[in-house]
Formats: structure tokens, sequence, C-alpha cells
């Protein structure tokens, strides 16, 4: 199972960085990363296996949400089949 | 991996566009639970709700988290109580609402739909208590729901009931007064009624339901919304087009939530509805895609038009994202619901013989309209055989949700709160047809309910 964490907010240093790290904390495995800046604008999607991760995959959600109200970013993980199941037939 | 643009559309639409779980329904059976002994009754329908119903809020909670859907409502719908009502007296039946309430309230789910009756060929014992019963059930519980189906398309329109039920609105109008009249917000006459269907104040768990079953219906009337306007100038066929494509991802979200919910609860799948249910919120409105398809206000004249365009292209859009689609599925109208229903009927362009109009092309009926709290009783029978005639002969259903706001005229509003939101006044023609209400009896099937 994967999850797929976006990173929306204002460019700054080592932001993959904190967002890799709580990944580690927690058994998440990095698989793909997309990431692009657009005017100061820093835009992220992480693709995340979970089928080793060490909480419940709700409260990793909570410990994204505290890491980006920390650092005034909007980070949202979300379990990959909302938009599997939008997106694909 | 899922592509950006698709990733960031579905957070756009759950964020900006009001996407959401409108709610998980969970259909309970109380056969089981029938007894001789009022008190015993009502501790085993207490006991059966509680048990069966108990992981509810928190699943529906944990799915929300996990897809970062929000789901608004988490509710139960059980067997019409009518059926288990027959040995009860009055004050019984309205102790079996009040012991539903408080189920709901242990629960922590905000309804709980069934305390109804389906009459539309005749009154049992049980329906007539029930019946009698609804008043004071609606104006001493606050989570209870209830509906009342009085013709079929098969059975034709048992008018005793029509009658019988004008007075109940009435009469529950006046029991819940010093609430703007909110009892009425939880009371629905039905023609066709579905079995299946999650949302309130109509959902009951119907009689060829399993055991326990898990609903879920959709909303997404802001998506839709915003699709139209981004398709810019196209003709109808594109924009039908449009509208089908959004409604199939909408719907698959629900086929999404619908599954995992089931085999959380361990419980079986039903139906997802797919009906754009529209709330209060600004962006959220069925009458806003009317107007952004290009209509000056809603109700002018197109706007039955676009409306059937609009729930035709919802269904084929919905269908095939769900394995089971069932419910109600179509666009709601309800007036209090709806920020665009409310300010066209503010301003003059909405009327409720537009609205009557409107309901003969999509899902359920006249919902959530309030009218002056000094309407005859005969004229709201009146308007309720009208609509109901409608979904007769059309084979659909059709439903009658009024509010006789009591001490209410034309061009007041009532509030009432939360989903259900706040209506203005509207006129009704006033002009008796009590002598025909008066007449009572049936109104036969029409021919072509003969089909086999």
């Amino acid at each position: 199972m994967k999850t797929v964490i976006t990173v929306v907010g204002r460019d700054s240093v080592g932001i993959i960085a904190k967002v890799s790290s709580v990944c580690a904390t927690f058994g998440v495995n990095i698989l793909d990363i997309s990431q692009t800046v657009i005017s100061e604008y820093f835009t992220m999607i992480m693709i995340g296996d979970i089928d080793n991760i060490t909480i419940p995959f709700t409260r990793f959600v909570d410990e994204m949400a505290k890491l980006g109200q920390e650092n005034s970013l909007e980070i949202h993980a979300m379990h990959e089949d909302i938009f599997n199941s939008m997106h694909r037939i | 991996m899922p592509n950006l643009n698709d990733v960031f559309e579905t957070i756009n639409m759950i964020r900006e566009e009001c996407l959401d779980i409108r709610t998980i329904t969970m259909g309970i059976s109380l056969f089981d639970c029938a007894s001789e002994d009022p008190n015993r009754l009502c501790n085993r329908v207490y006991d059966k709700i509680m048990t069966r119903a108990r992981n509810l809020v928190e699943v529906g909670n944990e799915i929300e988290k996990t897809y970062g859907i929000p789901i608004i409502n988490k509710r139960v719908s059980v067997t019409p109580v009518s059926l288990l009502a027959g040995n009860l007296n009055r004050d019984d039946a309205v102790r079996l609402a009040q012991t539903l309430d408080r189920a709901a309230h242990e629960l922590g789910i905000n309804f709980i739909g069934g305390y109804g009756a389906l009459v539309q060929k005749g009154f049992s014992a049980g329906a007539r208590v029930l019946i009698d019963a609804i008043p004071e059930a609606l104006s001493s519980t606050q989570c209870v729901c209830s509906s009342v189906n009085v013709a079929s398309t098969k059975a034709g329109i048992n008018m005793d009931a029509v009658a019988e039920m004008g007075r109940i609105i009435k009469q529950t109008a006046r029991l819940t007064a010093g609430q703007g009249s909110i009892g009425c917000a939880k009371l629905v006459v039905f023609a066709n009624v579905p079995e299946d269907n999650p949302f309130m104040a109509g959902a009951f768990h119907g009689m060829g339901e399993p055991e326990t079953v898990i609903n879920v219906g959709v909303s997404g009337p802001g998506v839709v919304a915003s699709a139209i306007r981004r398709a810019g100038v196209c003709n109808l066929t594109e924009l039908a087009e449009t509208i089908k494509q959004t409604a199939f991802k909408i719907t698959r979200v629900g086929q999404l939530v619908a599954r995992e919910a089931a085999n959380r609860l361990n419980t079986p799948f039903g139906i997802v509805d797919l009906s754009l249910a529209p709330t209060p919120a600004i962006g959220d409105s069925v009458a806003y895609i009317l107007e952004s398809m290009g209509l000056e206000k809603c109700g002018c004249h197109g706007t039955t038009a676009a409306l059937a365009m609009l729930n035709d292209a919802v269904k084929k859009g919905g269908v095939m994202a769900s394995s089971h689609v069932g419910g109600l599925s179509g666009a709601f109208i309800p007036v209090s619901e709806d920020a665009g229903m409310i300010e066209a009927a503010k301003c003059g362009a909405l009327t409720l013989e537009k609205l009557e109009a409107m309901t003969a092309v999509c899902s359920v009926g006249l919902d959530m309209i309030a009218v002056p709290g000094d309407t005859d009783e005969a004229v709201i029978s009146g308007i309720i055989a009208d609509e109901i005639s409608i979904g007769v002969v059309n084979t659909k259903t059709t439903a009658v949700r009024l509010i006789p706001a009591v001490g209410k005229k034309v061009g007041d509003m009532v509030s009432f709160g939360g989903l259900l939101g706040e209506a203005p006044v509207m006129a009704v023609n006033p002009h008796s047809p009590a002598s025909f209400i008066a007449r009572g009896g049936r109104i036969p099937a029409p021919i072509h309910s003969l089909k086999n």
C-alpha cells in the first residue's frame, strides 16, 4: 500500500529533508518524488510505501499535518487509493 | 505513480469545491426485536442498534482521515417501525421513538431514520398507531426521522393517507413551533419510496434488505459547478459530457468509501446513491450549477430543461463508477439547504409551482420548503397529492417535506440551523382543494403499472 504526500508552500531550505525525516522515523519508504518551484512556491508530491509503517496510518496523517503547521506549509498524507479510484478505470 | 495534475485535481475538489461524502448510513433490520411487551421491544431495539452500529462513527472517522475526504454524517436506518408497532398504543410508539433517539445520541450519529410506515394501499394497525404518534415523537426527539409512503405506481394513491398527512404535518409544526416548526424538517411523505436510500429524512431499512447493510451518499454540487465554469463556452452536448465525467469521478470516491466502510464494519455493501446533495455552504449549491449553465436565476424559464439534463448526465456518469447504484440517485433541490435556491426564492424567481415542475425531472420532490403557518391542512394535502401523482404516473420517487412555519408569513425567514439551513416562506395558492381531499379513497394505479 502506498501514500501520496503533497506539500505546498513558500520555498525554503530543507523541506524535502524534513518530510523525508518524518517518513524515515515511522518506516515509510519513499518510492518517488516529483517537485517543482514556481515563483517561490514549492510544490511536491511524494509517494511512500506504507507496508512497514510503524504507527497507524491515521497517526502518520496527523504527524504530517503537524509538520506542515510547524513549517507554514500545507502537508497532506492520503492513501493512494483515492487518486487511483478517481482517475483510473 | 498518480500524476501531478490528477493529485491536485482531487485535492482541489475536496478543499476548494466542497467534495465530500455526505453520509455513511448503516441499515439495520429490527424484525427480530418484535415483542408483545413494549418494554422488551424498546430494550431489544436499543441493544441491537447499539451492538450493530457501535463502530460506525469510529470507522467513518478513520476512513475520513485515511483518504483525506470529509465524511459529513454517519447515520443509521432501521426497519419501518410501524411493522413492529401492531401491539403498541400511541404512548408506546412515542417511547420507541425516544429509544431510537437515545441510541442515536449514544452512538454519536446525527440522524436515525425509519420511524415510518408504508400505507400506499391502506393502514395496518401498526401504521395507524405510528402515524398518530409522529407529531409527539418528532417533537420529543432530536435525531429521529420519519417517512410515510402514501402511494406507488403499482398501488395508486392512498388519499386517506394524503389527507391524514396534511393533519400530521400541521400538528408537528404546532408542537415544534418554538424551534421554527423543525419537526416537519424530519418528516417526509413519499411516493415510490426507495428501500435503500441513505439520505435523511427518508432513509429506512427496507423489507428485502439484509440483516445489516452499508449505503453511501456522495455529494459534489460545487465540483460540478466548477467543471461547468471551466468548460466555458460550449454547446449542451459538450456540457453533458463534462458533467458525466465529473459525476464519474465523484461517484468513484463514494464507491471507494462504501467498499472500505463495508469491509471495516464487516457488513455487506448495499448501494452508492448518486445524488447531488447541496448544503447551505456557498459553492455547494445545485441552483448555482443551473445558473452556471446559463440561467440568470434558478427558477426562470429553462430551469426544468437544465435540471433534466443535469440529472441525466449525473446518472450516466455515476452508474459506471459504482457496482451497485440505488437510493434516490438524482439531483436534490431542497430549498432551505441550498444557498442558490434560497436566493432565488427570496427574489421571487423560484416559486412553488416551478419547483413542482422541476421535481418531474429530478430526484425527490418538494423538499424543505417553508409555507405560511396558517396554511390550511387541506391545502397541504393538496400539495402532497399533486407531487405524489407526478411520482406515481412517471414511475419515479417523489416526496414532500413542507414546513408550515407557525407564526410566519410569506417573505419571512425560518432558520433550522446546520445542514437543514434556512428557508424563505413561500406563497401558496390560497384556493381550497378541501372537498376533493375530503372524498378520500384511493386513486387507482395508472394503466402502465400493469406490466406483466
